[in-house]
């Protein structure tokens, strides 16, 4: 008999991740090792870690990785590019990282039209510390810096970053999908896949927010985690493609 | 040798693009901005990058991220932003990733002043940021050893994997000199350590985490290591007619050429006194003013500051013989004739004693 | 046309019984086992007499890679 699904080369083998049962971090992992494997860049590419729950993600991918300081993903990014353009890299960061602490440097990042991908986990909590409030979370949302539910009077509004960047002439291509069932991931693999091609054709910034299940924090199996994608935080932040400036084919 | 009449800001750029670099990342301010206009213009010449950061935060990881795949890098600032460059300077220290960053510093704390001060040593010598770790820091007391420092500081960075800082402030900056510029890099060795990509070989990695504190504590040993190994071979420092002085002062960058003006007024009057000046302020050389402090009377530390590089001085005397402090914090500059009253007076004590 | 035969396969090492690949199998070939692995968790296993269509809705919602389809 003959294995249907061969082990993605650029997806160590044979390590146990850290992530809880039904996280959605080891379905973009391998998104990512099976889209470079089969654009044909896992070789030449650099995939920048910021702290989060994702920061030792560079266990599990078998590409060349480094470490950044939380929220600096796409400065750290940045800089290899403009260091070595011919390079391909993957800026992967938390939504704490990416929309709070490090919202600068992903506005003006993707605003200069930086040629590089980021890829965003919106889980709608700060995973790595504990469950804590991000500026993704949404209003009512029990976290535990907002125990009895985010409120738009003390915390402000669900931040849509993505939507945000989308609107910027530096960006090539921005979707947001999720990973709750096989025809999503399915669906998110193919705009993982678009993103990265239009930084392979130096079209400029890309951005995939993934709508990622974090069942611990939000205290949730993770089959209702993937329910609530669909029945809550999609009606959010709603899938689709958001920016696509890539050059119509003739 | 060509001679060029420069000021000390368009130096440090000059001096870089001679030692190879071919990426700057910065943020412009106050009294520093000259050398971020200068590598604008001459760094594309050079078939480099320049690029005006979003803000020193992300200045500082840019430089990682070009380091990392094995560029010569350099960032400046002034006292301000280079605040906001500790975490950075920390993780490039955790990575060993090299780089040079320059400091000119001005009047603090807070927002402070644009004027030139010196209140920055204890950030610069100790870390600066969070974790166990130091940064070489080159403190240049004129144009020329902007240059010849800055140019130093690269090849420090690359041979012990390190960040390095050049501390100045805005007086040697902003001041014009001649300065011969050392020759042009054409071609540097490659970084075996680099990322670039697995290309045929196994993914490479760069971080400073892990989860097992043992690790962590092993990569803190092997950094201590290197420290010991740099304050061995690195320490730099000038003396200056210390061989028959009675007293002797202290002072590093922009104060020593003062101080050095002092000591010549008071030397016509007979009065034996000498200068020691540390061109790196880490590693501190410290054994100079070990063996010094046996044949004189007394030190006086001059600095504009309320008395930083004071601490290294009197942890190096060890209480063996006095140390005198005079210092002009906040931006404030003193002149040869302060500094010579200072001397008289301390001798006159002295001798009286 | 003849029928294909597959098999699933879970690396019951690397599973971590989030139960995400049962509730996408339309065949209800795969079930939680009454043991633990040293991870500590309720692997997966394939149910007797089940069978599978080799249509990858498992392997492709399982977030720890623990699952293998073969065919012939
Ligand atoms: C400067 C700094 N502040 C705070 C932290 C602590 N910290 C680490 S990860 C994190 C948030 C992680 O949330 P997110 O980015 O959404 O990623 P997730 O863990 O949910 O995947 C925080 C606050 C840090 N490492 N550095
Ligand atoms: S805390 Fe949430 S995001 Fe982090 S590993 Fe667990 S499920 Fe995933
Ligand atoms: S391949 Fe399809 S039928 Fe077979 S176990 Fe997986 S989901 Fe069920
Ligand atoms: S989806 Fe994967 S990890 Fe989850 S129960 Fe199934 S085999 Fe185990």
């Amino acid at each position: 008999m003959k294995l249907k699904n061969p082990w993605p080369i650029y997806f160590k083998k044979d390590v146990e991740t850290h992530y809880c049962p039904g996280c959605g971090h080891g379905i973009v992992h391998r998104l990512i090792s099976e889209a470079v494997e089969e654009l044909d860049v896992g070789k030449r590419t650099i995939c920048v870690n910021p702290a989060g729950c994702a920061v030792i993600a560079y266990n599990y991918l078998n590409v060349d990785c480094i470490e950044s300081a939380h929220g600096r993903g796409t400065a750290v990014a940045t800089g290899l590019k403009r260091a070595r353009p011919d390079l391909f890299v993957i800026s992967y960061q938390g939504d704490g990282d990416l929309a709070a602490i490090g919202t600068a440097e992903t506005i003006h990042s993707a605003n200069r039209g930086e040629c590089f991908t980021a890829v965003l986990i919106n889980n709608a909590v700060y995973g790595m510390t504990g469950g804590q409030m991000a500026p993704t979370t949404l209003l009512s949302q029990k976290t535990t810096t907002t125990p009895t539910g985010r409120t738009s009077g003390n915390d402000g509004y669900p931040l849509h970053i993505t939507d945000v960047v989308a609107t910027f002439k530096g960006v090539a291509y921005a979707e947001r999908v999720a990973v709750n069932g096989p025809a999503a991931v399915q669906r998110a693999k193919k705009a993982l896949k678009n993103a990265f091609q239009a930084q392979i054709d130096g079209l400029g910034y890309s951005i995939i927010e993934v709508l990622s299940p974090c069942p611990v924090n939000w205290k949730m199996s993770p089959i209702e985690a993937w329910k609530w994608i669909d029945d809550v935080l999609s009606k959010e932040f709603p899938l689709g493609v958001l920016a696509d400036r890539r050059p119509k084919a003739v | 040798m060509n001679k060029e009449f420069m000021s000390g800001n368009h130096s440090f750029g000059e001096a870089a693009i001679r030692a190879g670099c071919k990426h700057y990342f910065g943020y412009p301010i106050t009294p520093q901005n000259e050398l971020g206009e200068y590598m604008s213009e001459h760094l594309p010449k050079a078939g480099g990058v320049f690029l005006q950061s979003e803000s020193e935060t992300a200045a500082i990881n840019m430089v990682e991220g070009a380091s990392a795949v094995g560029a010569r890098v350099m960032t400046s600032s002034s006292s301000p932003g280079i605040s906001l460059k500790q975490e950075g300077i920390s993780y490039l220290a955790g990575l060993e990733l090299p780089a040079v960053i320059v400091n000119v510093m001005r009047g603090g704390p807070g927002l402070g002043d644009i004027s030139a001060a010196q209140g920055d040593y204890f950030q610069a010598t100790r870390g600066g940021g969070h974790g166990d770790y130091r940064t070489p820091v080159y403190a240049p007391a004129s144009v020329q050893e902007i240059a010849d420092l800055t140019y130093k500081a690269f090849d420090t960075a690359d041979k012990y994997r390190t960040p390095v800082m050049v501390l100045s402030d805005g007086l040697i900056g902003q001041m014009k000199e001649p300065v011969v510029f050392p020759k042009k890099i054409e071609k540097l060795p490659e970084k075996e350590w680099a990322l670039r990509g697995m290309g045929s070989g196994p993914s490479r990695l760069m971080a400073s985490f892990h989860i097992d504190p043992a690790v962590i504590e092993r990569h803190n040993w092997k950094l201590f290591r290197k420290y010991q190994e740099i304050e061995k071979n690195e320490t730099m420092y000038e003396t200056y007619m210390t061989d028959d002085a009675d007293i002797i002062a202290i002072a590093y960058g922009c104060t020593a050429r003062i101080a050095k003006g002092a000591i010549k007024r008071v030397r016509k009057d007979g009065i034996k006194a000498g200068l020691i000046r540390p061109i790196t302020l880490w590693p501190f050389p410290s054994q100079i003013i070990k063996d010094t402090a046996s044949k004189i009377k007394k030190y006086i530390v001059f600095e504009m500051s309320t008395g930083q590089m004071l601490d290294d001085v009197l942890l190096a005397v060890e209480g063996r013989i006095k140390v005198q402090f005079h210092g002009r914090p906040g931006g404030a500059i003193p002149t040869p004739a302060e500094f010579a009253r200072i001397i008289y007076r301390e001798y006159q004590l002295e001798s009286k004693s | 046309m003849s029928k294909t035969k597959n098999k699933v396969v879970i690396r019951t090492e690397y599973c971590k019984g989030c139960g995400l690949c049962a509730a996408v199998c339309k065949k209800g070939v795969l079930q939680t086992s009454e043991n633990l692995n040293k991870q500590g968790y309720y692997y997966m296993e394939p149910a007797e007499g089940a069978e599978c269509t080799g249509c990858m809705s498992c392997t492709l919602v399982c977030p720890d890679l623990a699952i293998e389809v073969y065919s012939e």
